[in-house]
This record gives structure tokens, C-alpha cells and sequence, in this order.
């Protein structure tokens, strides 16, 4: 009798176990299934949008027109000077954040001890946490008039020099930190090898471990590149709305960022061919961003595999 | 005459033909008085006498643990890359206390090769793996002489007729045993006097062990070896001298006997030696 009760309590009890564990394995499966679902819905609204708006402007126009006008009356939907304003305010930043960041990853991997390491990582890290409007009047309001027009006179006040500048800061601890974890993947015996043949710290820092660490290094850049031409606070605020065609990173120009932010903040009515070329301008982006982060990972793995 | 100073040395050296050399300095090229080497707070050994002597092969035998890499690394400063690690005594290299102070580890370590107990080629082509240490010591090399110093270390570490057709290539795509011997041609190409080396068989198959001990062999005539190994029947094999270390009860580690190979495996003095090559401890 009192044998059977028990056996019930314990199938019951393993029964109710049994459903938890199912309850957990969906909650999981949901949370996933709304990261992924989320980016198909983004890639099928940017592609329905931008269909609409390809029926209306030729992929060619798009690609190889200069003029972007599309808030004026005439419109052409030359993505050309958006698209030479990112990669211009890009190139800035990478210019920047490259060779920094990768001092401070050789800095960090070679010479600092691991006291100094642990607080100066964080704290490279933390220019990242900076929410990026504070860069963005930082750079209209500071590094502008205070820093960049005393050395340049005719600097526009939104430019694209500021833009790049205060991008590349933000993008050193991507440089910095997926460098140092690249560096930081050389085994010792390396070290210990350029030691035994005669070598000083420097020959060791730059002639074992950087190029030993070189396709985590340039993946870092391929992100951190990625990452700046995505920026849309900095480019926005600093960089102005003037979508002009030019090469001088002393006038205001506008990146793709901040054209999808110009327009998405107005009220470019829905359905017009403003409202799509939005779509067109972040598919665009999304395709270009994309296929970095897809490089920098590929780059990644190649190292990761090397030793 | 003797060489007394550090500033001396660097003179001969720039001055004297290896020959002249040798003959001041005596056949003692490495003479190691009352070494201590405490790491943290612990001593791996103490207490340790010995000499090398040009020319020849000295094997450091002894169980795990009872310090004979620690004494290796203390002969050309590599201690000094360990945190924590203490060196007291005297390690003389021609003369030179290499812990005074005017010494300069980097030259030293120009002047003592060391290979390690696992292969560790630079990720680069062959090639550059071998001219590393030239370009590092600022060599002042034309294309040619270049080449011929690479050529001359690989043919020494018996491995030129094995790459001389892919110099270029990468040095991962070598077998283990060769990139043991690219290792050795690594450390022989910046002409160092002494080469130390760290159980350099130990991760490699009978074969290619066989290959490096023959190599040793026809290379001592050029250089003062000396080479840690817990395989006793290596140490018979290759070496003249032949130290043991075994731990103290403190497992402080200490050199118990030292002496020409023959005796020691033929002849040992300390019941030690005689259980530890016997197979009875270690």
C-alpha cells in the first residue's frame, strides 16, 4: 500500500520535471526565434521598400548618379554622395582607430603587467559605452571651433574631418580589443623563441607577435570599419545634411546614416518615393556592413585555427 | 689573460677570430658557481657547481621536477622572463658573470642559443624563420650573405636537402621533426658559441630523434652543447659530460654527480646515479 503511493509520488514528481525542462528548452527556443525572425523582418521590409522604390528609380541611377536631391523638388537618387560621404568619414576614423588601436593591443599584450592590464582595458573599453550623441556635440562643439579651426581656417562648422575624428575614437576599443585577444592567442613559446635568438621586447612585439596576431588584427579593422560607416549620431549631428558630391573633408557632406536620419526624424509621408528611397539608402548599408562583418568573421576564423 | 669585464668580452668579440677567443678564455666556456634559483617562494635549486667545456656535449639528467631546465634557462637569462623567478650565484660565460650588471641579457642570449622541448617555428616561410635572428641582431646583411647564412644554419641542422627547393613555403608544412631541426637552424644562425637545448626530442617519433642526436654529434666541433633530457639512453648516446640532478628531501633540485659520460653510466660514483640510470627511481 504505502509502496504504491510512493511510486505514484515519484512518477508524478518526474512527470512534473519533465515539464519544466520542456518549459525551459522553449522559453530558449522563443528568445532565439525572436533575435532571428527579427532580422528576416528587417531584411524583408528593407527589401519590400526598396523593390517599390527600384520600380520607380533605375538600379543604375542609384548607383552611378552624383546628385542626390531627393527633398527637393527636382529629385535625383544618385547614392554616390552618400555613399563617398561614409566611406570618407570612415577612412578618417579607420586612419585613427587602426594604428592606435593597435599600439594599445600591443601595449596592453606585451608590455603592460597584468595589474596595469586590467585596469586600462576596461577603461579603452568604456569609449565604446559613451553614448555616441555625446561625440556628436562633442565634435560640433568642441573639436570644431576649439581644436580644428584654430589649424584650418576655412572649415566648414559641420565637416567631415570631425566626423571621422570623433568615429575613430569611438571604434578604438573595437581595434584594441579583438587585437589584443588575437595577440594574446600567440603562444609563449614564440616569445620565448625571438628571446632565445637575441631579440628586445620590440623585435618581439613587432616582429613575432604582430604578424603571428595579423588576421585577428585585420579582422578587428574590417569590424571596426564596418562598425564606423554604420555610425549615424556622430554623422548626423557633426557632419550636417548637405548631400553634395565632394573630396573635401572640410565641408559638410552627409552619409547614408544621416540621410535615413534626416528623413526617418521629418515627415516624409508614407508610401512617397522619400519614404521608400530610405529603405533603398539602409539596404544598401545593411548589404555593405553585412558583407564586412562577414569578411572580419571569416578573417577571424582563419586565425583562430592557426596554431 | 684573462677577460674580466663585460666590456672586454663585447671588445673580443668584435676584435678576435673565434680561434683567438678560445685561446684566452680557456676551454671552460660556461662555468656555473653556487646557483640558486628560487621562484616565488619556492627554491627549484641551490647549491650548484659546474662547468662546460668547449667543444663538447654536456647531458643534464635527472627525474621530473628536479630542476635541470631551470639550471638550462639560468645559463643565458631566460629565468629573467619568468615572473617571480630569484637568481643568486654565478653564471660565468667566458669569463663574464652574465648577472652583473652592465650585462646585457639580449647579448648573451646572441652568444647562448637555446631550441625548446616542443618545435616552435615563427608562423613565417622557412626562410625567414632562419634569418629572424640575423635581422633582430641588426646583422648587416647584404641579399647574398644573407642567404648563405640561412643556407649554412640549415645545412648544419641537417636540413637544407629537405627544403632547399621551398624556402619560401611555410613553416607549419614541415613534419615535427623537421621543425625541431628548423628550430636548431633558427638558433645556429646568429652564430652563437653555446647552444642549449631543452629536451628537444621529446614530442618527436625514434626517427627523427635519431636524426637530431646525429646532427649534434657533427656540430660539436663548432659548439659547446648542452642539452637537458630525462632519456638516459639519449644522454649515453649523444653526450661527454654527463650531470645528474636529483631532488633533496626539500625537493630542492641538485646536481648529485657529474662526469665524463663513460663513468657515469659505466661506473657511477653515488648509489643515486646508479638506481636512477638502473631504472630503480625517477
Amino acid at each position: 500500500m504505502a509502496v504504491t503511493v510512493s511510486i505514484k509520488r515519484l512518477e508524478r514528481s518526474i512527470e512534473r520535471r519533465r515539464r519544466v525542462d520542456r518549459i525551459f528548452y522553449i522559453i530558449f527556443l522563443l528568445s532565439t526565434l525572436i533575435s532571428t525572425v527579427s532580422l528576416i523582418v528587417i531584411f524583408t521590409t528593407l527589401g519590400f521598400e526598396s523593390f517599390n522604390f527600384f520600380t520607380h528609380v533605375s538600379i543604375v541611377e542609384f548607383l552611378t548618379s552624383t546628385k542626390w536631391t531627393a527633398l527637393f523638388s527636382e529629385k535625383h537618387f544618385g547614392v554616390l554622395p552618400l555613399l563617398n560621404a561614409t566611406i570618407l568619414t570612415s577612412l578618417i576614423a579607420i586612419a585613427i582607430a587602426a594604428p592606435l588601436g593597435v599600439m594599445i593591443a600591443l601595449f596592453l599584450s606585451e608590455y603592460a603587467s597584468s595589474d596595469t592590464r586590467s585596469v586600462v582595458k576596461p577603461l579603452v573599453e568604456t569609449l565604446a559605452g559613451i553614448p555616441t550623441v555625446v561625440y556628436g556635440y562633442f565634435a560640433l562643439y568642441f573639436v570644431t571651433p576649439n581644436l580644428l579651426r584654430p589649424l584650418w581656417e576655412g572649415l566648414q562648422l559641420h565637416n567631415a574631418l570631425a566626423v571621422g575624428l570623433m568615429i575613430g575614437i569611438l571604434i578604438i576599443p573595437i581595434v584594441a580589443s579583438i587585437s589584443d585577444d588575437a595577440m594574446a592567442a600567440v603562444p609563449s613559446d614564440l616569445r620565448l623563441a625571438a628571446y632565445a635568438v637575441g631579440s628586445r621586447k620590440s623585435d618581439v612585439a613587432l616582429r613575432v607577435v604582430l604578424p603571428a596576431a595579423l588576421s585577428g588584427v585585420s579582422a578587428s579593422i574590417i569590424l571596426a570599419f564596418a562598425r564606423a560607416m554604420g555610425e549615424t549620431m556622430i554623422a548626423a549631428i557633426a557632419g550636417g545634411f548637405r548631400s553634395i558630391l565632394t573630396f573635401n573633408i572640410g565641408e559638410s557632406m552627409e552619409t547614408m546614416t544621416a540621410y535615413i536620419a534626416q528623413v526617418a526624424t521629418g515627415d516624409a509621408p508614407h508610401g512617397t518615393i522619400e519614404y521608400q528611397s530610405l529603405f533603398a539608402v539602409g539596404l544598401f548599408l545593411l548589404l555593405i556592413t553585412a558583407s564586412l562583418n562577414y569578411i572580419g568573421i571569416k578573417v577571424v576564423k582563419r586565425w583562430a585555427i592557426r596554431y | 689573460m684573462e677577460i674580466e669585464s663585460y666590456n672586454q668580452l663585447l671588445k673580443n668579440y668584435v676584435e678576435l677570430s673565434k680561434e683567438e677567443m678560445s685561446d684566452i678564455t680557456g676551454p671552460e666556456v660556461v662555468k656555473v658557481e653556487n646557483l640558486k634559483v628560487v621562484y616565488g617562494d619556492k627554491t627549484a635549486i641551490d647549491g650548484v657547481n659546474i662547468s662546460f667545456k668547449r667543444n663538447n656535449i654536456t647531458a643534464i639528467i635527472g627525474p621530473s621536477g628536479c630542476g635541470k631546465s631551470t639550471l638550462l634557462r639560468s645559463i643565458n637569462r631566460m629565468n629573467d622572463l619568468i615572473p617571480g623567478a630569484k637568481v643568486s650565484g654565478k653564471v660565468y660565460f667566458n669569463g663574464v658573470d652574465v648577472y652583473s650588471r652592465d650585462v646585457d641579457p639580449v647579448f648573451i642570449r646572441s652568444k647562448i642559443g637555446m631550441v625548446f622541448q616542443r618545435p616552435n617555428p615563427f608562423p613565417f616561410s622557412i626562410f625567414d624563420n632562419v634569418a629572424f635572428g640575423l635581422r633582430v641582431n641588426g646583422f648587416k646583411l647584404s641579399k647574398s650573405e644573407l642567404y648563405e647564412k640561412v643556407k649554412d644554419a640549415l645545412v648544419k641542422a641537417a636540413l637544407w636537402d629537405e627544403v632547399k627547393d621551398r624556402l619560401n613555403k611555410h613553416a607549419y608544412s614541415l613534419s615535427g621533426g623537421q621543425q625541431q631541426r628548423l628550430c636548431i637552424a633558427r638558433a645556429l644562425a646568429v652564430d652563437p658559441e653555446v647552444l642549449l637545448l631543452d629536451e628537444p626530442t621529446v614530442s618527436l617519433d625514434p626517427i627523427s630523434t635519431a636524426r637530431i642526436e646525429s646532427l649534434l654529434r657533427s656540430i660539436k666541433d663548432e659548439y659547446t652543447i648542452i642539452i637537458v633530457t630525462h632519456n638516459m639512453l639519449q644522454a649515453a648516446r649523444v653526450s661527454d659530460y654527463t650531470a645528474v640532478m636529483m631532488p633533496d628531501e626539500n625537493m630542492v633540485g641538485r646536481i648529485i654527480e657529474f662526469g665524463e659520460t663513460r663513468q657515469i653510466f659505466t661506473n657511477p660514483r653515488d648509489k643515486r646515479t646508479e638506481d636512477y640510470i638502473s631504472g630503480r627511481i625517477g
